[in-house]
């Protein structure tokens, strides 16, 4: 499937603020505090940008209106009316928070609730589309719920760092956050090898019994939508190096760097690790997203030879 | 409305022949020449006399080559064959295009099972296309709208042109009458019967999508090499040991006093 960048951004933003947002539901950090002011303020802007973000991807925008209607059975408008109803609460207590220094407990729950149930809505537009078998899968939800509670413990680590003198115990969450998060992705990365499920070129052509079925012809000379965004080709190798990339960004260094700073708590040092551990793992999850879409094969590929993404 | 409705009465739908497709891709031309002037926004061609052109289109060819077990490509009496395969919206039972679409610009109509997208309500998403197994929808690059095939709706109840002509256009033009169109719903149909008696089959039924539209399989055919070889055994005289007719009167003939029994006898 095609990368696009608008899709890119608008699932990691969205996904590290919601997990922001939710964490601070939870009343992981003292209203008192800036840490959590800025970090409700933080939340909110990483949830806009990446909404924002995801209207780039759209041929005829003037029409999104109509996205919040057909929740009953489309997951894309229900991620659409539940980025809506979160705004709510996560708005209300980002006004209690940084004008009142007030945290409201049980709105703190809802809220974390519908920022999880958002996140949720995003992954399951993609795991419910059965077409792309990489994706149609139940570790798609898990690694992006999990991803985003991690991303929002990194950021919230930098935040308590850089703000109160300390992190406490959010360095050792993050840390497990992470490595929790990328264990379901690394599952999820395994099924790389089921290709298509259970469709081939002999079941979408029904030719099969006939012997083996091989592309002589395709329809159209040029490119078209289908080859641009559907038979997007990556380069084995090339995959695997950026695989090991995500790794090393989203996993290792932020997970190294944080228990450095949990061993230095309040020193400058630790300050400085915990703030490029959110970059770091920021990037680590661009190229994950980015793996996401461009190594997963779609169904339709089969008429079109199945080299329309030989991965090589 | 992006849910389905329960069940559709009648099932307008295609049956596609791949024994008689010649792979002429008229049915694509004349598919494009009604759609781009009737349904909703025309079909766009970006670059049409550029150095890469394309367009949207509605019905294409793909063109398969299908090489049996210890068949050869190369070798004079190959047995491989080629089957054109003509591929459009298949107006599938359990449409995902149809449910997955979130303004309900995608819908399925309850009253003759056609799967159309109304672009007044159309954002371009694009998860329709993504979730449909056979390509059979196409993004228009300058309206950014979804195109699909409307088994041109527009004609096929249109009592302002003749009768004949009442059939989709891909139809109404195919020169090899490959391809039929009717109500897959009803059994006594012609359509119905065409796919009972030719064994007709699902594009990958393991989607789940209980697609409408059938293909008749390429009929049994001999293998290429039996009627090569066959050709070589009549035309070489050693080869008439067992020749019955015409050629065993000449063999039984010239045979005749001679010490040898019969030409061509090991
Ligand atoms: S063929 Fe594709 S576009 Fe047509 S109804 Fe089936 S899933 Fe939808
Ligand atoms: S591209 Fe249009 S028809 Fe397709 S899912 Fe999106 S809004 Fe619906």
């Amino acid at each position: 499937m095609h990368p696009a960048y608008s899709v890119i951004f608008f699932t990691t933003l969205t996904g590290a603020g919601y997990g922001l947002a939710a964490l601070l539901g939870f009343g992981l950090a003292d209203p008192a505090m800036l840490s959590a002011k800025l970090g409700y303020f933080l939340a909110l802007g990483l949830i806009t940008i990446g909404l924002l973000s995801s209207t780039l991807h759209l041929g005829n925008p003037k029409n999104a209106i109509w996205a919040f209607s057909q929740w009953r059975s489309s997951w894309l408008s229900r991620e659409g009316v539940l980025a809506i109803v979160t705004f709510v609460p996560v708005t209300v207590l980002a006004f209690t928070n940084i004008f009142m220094g007030l945290h409201i407990g049980w709105l703190g729950w809802v809220s974390a609730i519908l920022c999880m149930m958002t996140v949720y809505s995003t992954s399951m537009i993609y795991a419910s589309i059965r077409t792309i078998n990489l994706w149609n899968t139940w570790l798609t939800s898990a690694s992006y719920l999990l991803f985003s509670v991690a991303g929002g413990a990194v950021i919230l680590t930098a935040l308590l760092a850089l703000f109160e003198g300390g992190s406490g115990d959010m360095p050792k969450i993050a840390i497990i956050a992470l490595v929790v998060a990328w264990v379901a992705k690394w599952f999820w990365n395994k099924r790389q090898s089921e290709g298509y499920g259970g469709s081939t070129m002999a079941s979408a052509t029904g030719l099969g019994h006939l012997g083996k079925v091989k592309l002589l012809e395709r329809p159209h000379a040029m490119e078209n939508y289908l080859t641009r965004e559907m038979g997007f080709r990556v380069a084995r190798k090339h995959a695997a190096k950026l695989w090991n990339i995500a790794v090393l960004m989203g996993l290792l260094v932020p997970a190294v760097m944080l228990a450095i700073a949990f061993g230095l708590q309040g020193s400058t040092t630790a300050i400085l690790l915990s703030v490029v551990a959110v970059f770091a793992h920021m990037i680590g999850m661009l190229v994950e997203r980015w793996l996401f879409f461009a190594t997963a094969k779609h169904a339709v590929s089969l008429y079109y030879g199945d080299t329309a993404l030989d991965v090589r | 409305m992006t849910t389905l409705p329960l069940a559709t009465n009648k099932k307008l739908g295609l049956v596609i022949d791949l024994d008689t497709c010649v792979g002429c891709h008229a049915c694509v031309i004349a598919c494009k020449e009604w759609n781009t002037g009737g349904y909703g926004n025309a079909l766009s061609d970006q670059q049409p006399y550029g150095a890469e052109p394309e367009g949207s289109f509605l019905n294409r060819i793909h063109t398969f080559e299908i090489v049996p077990e210890g068949g050869e490509v190369i070798d004079q009496s190959a047995d491989s064959r080629v089957v054109h395969f003509p591929k459009s919206c298949l107006h599938c039972e359990d449409a995902p295009c149809v449910t997955v679409c979130p303004t309900g610009a995608s819908y399925k109509r309850a009253e003759d099972g056609i799967v159309l997208v109304d672009e007044d309500k159309c954002m371009g998403c694009g998860l329709c296309a993504w979730s449909c197994a056979y390509g059979a929808r196409e993004m228009d690059i300058s309206a950014g709208v979804m195109k699909k095939c409307t088994l041109c709706v527009d004609r096929i109840y249109n009592e302002t042109i003749p009768e004949v002509d009442r059939i989709p256009s891909c139809v109404r033009t195919c020169p090899a009458g490959a391809r039929h169109f009717g109500d897959l719903g009803d059994p006594q149909s012609d359509v119905s019967i065409l796919v009972a008696e030719r064994g007709g089959f699902d594009l990958m039924p393991e989607q789940g999508n209980k697609p409408t539209n059938k293909y008749l399989p390429p009929r049994e055919r001999k293998p290429l090499s039996d009627a090569v070889n066959a050709g070589f055994e009549t035309a070489n005289a050693d080869n008439v040991g067992d020749a019955t007719g015409f050629f065993g009167w000449i063999d039984k003939t010239l045979s005749k006093g001679s010490s040898n029994s019969k030409v061509g006898e090991k």
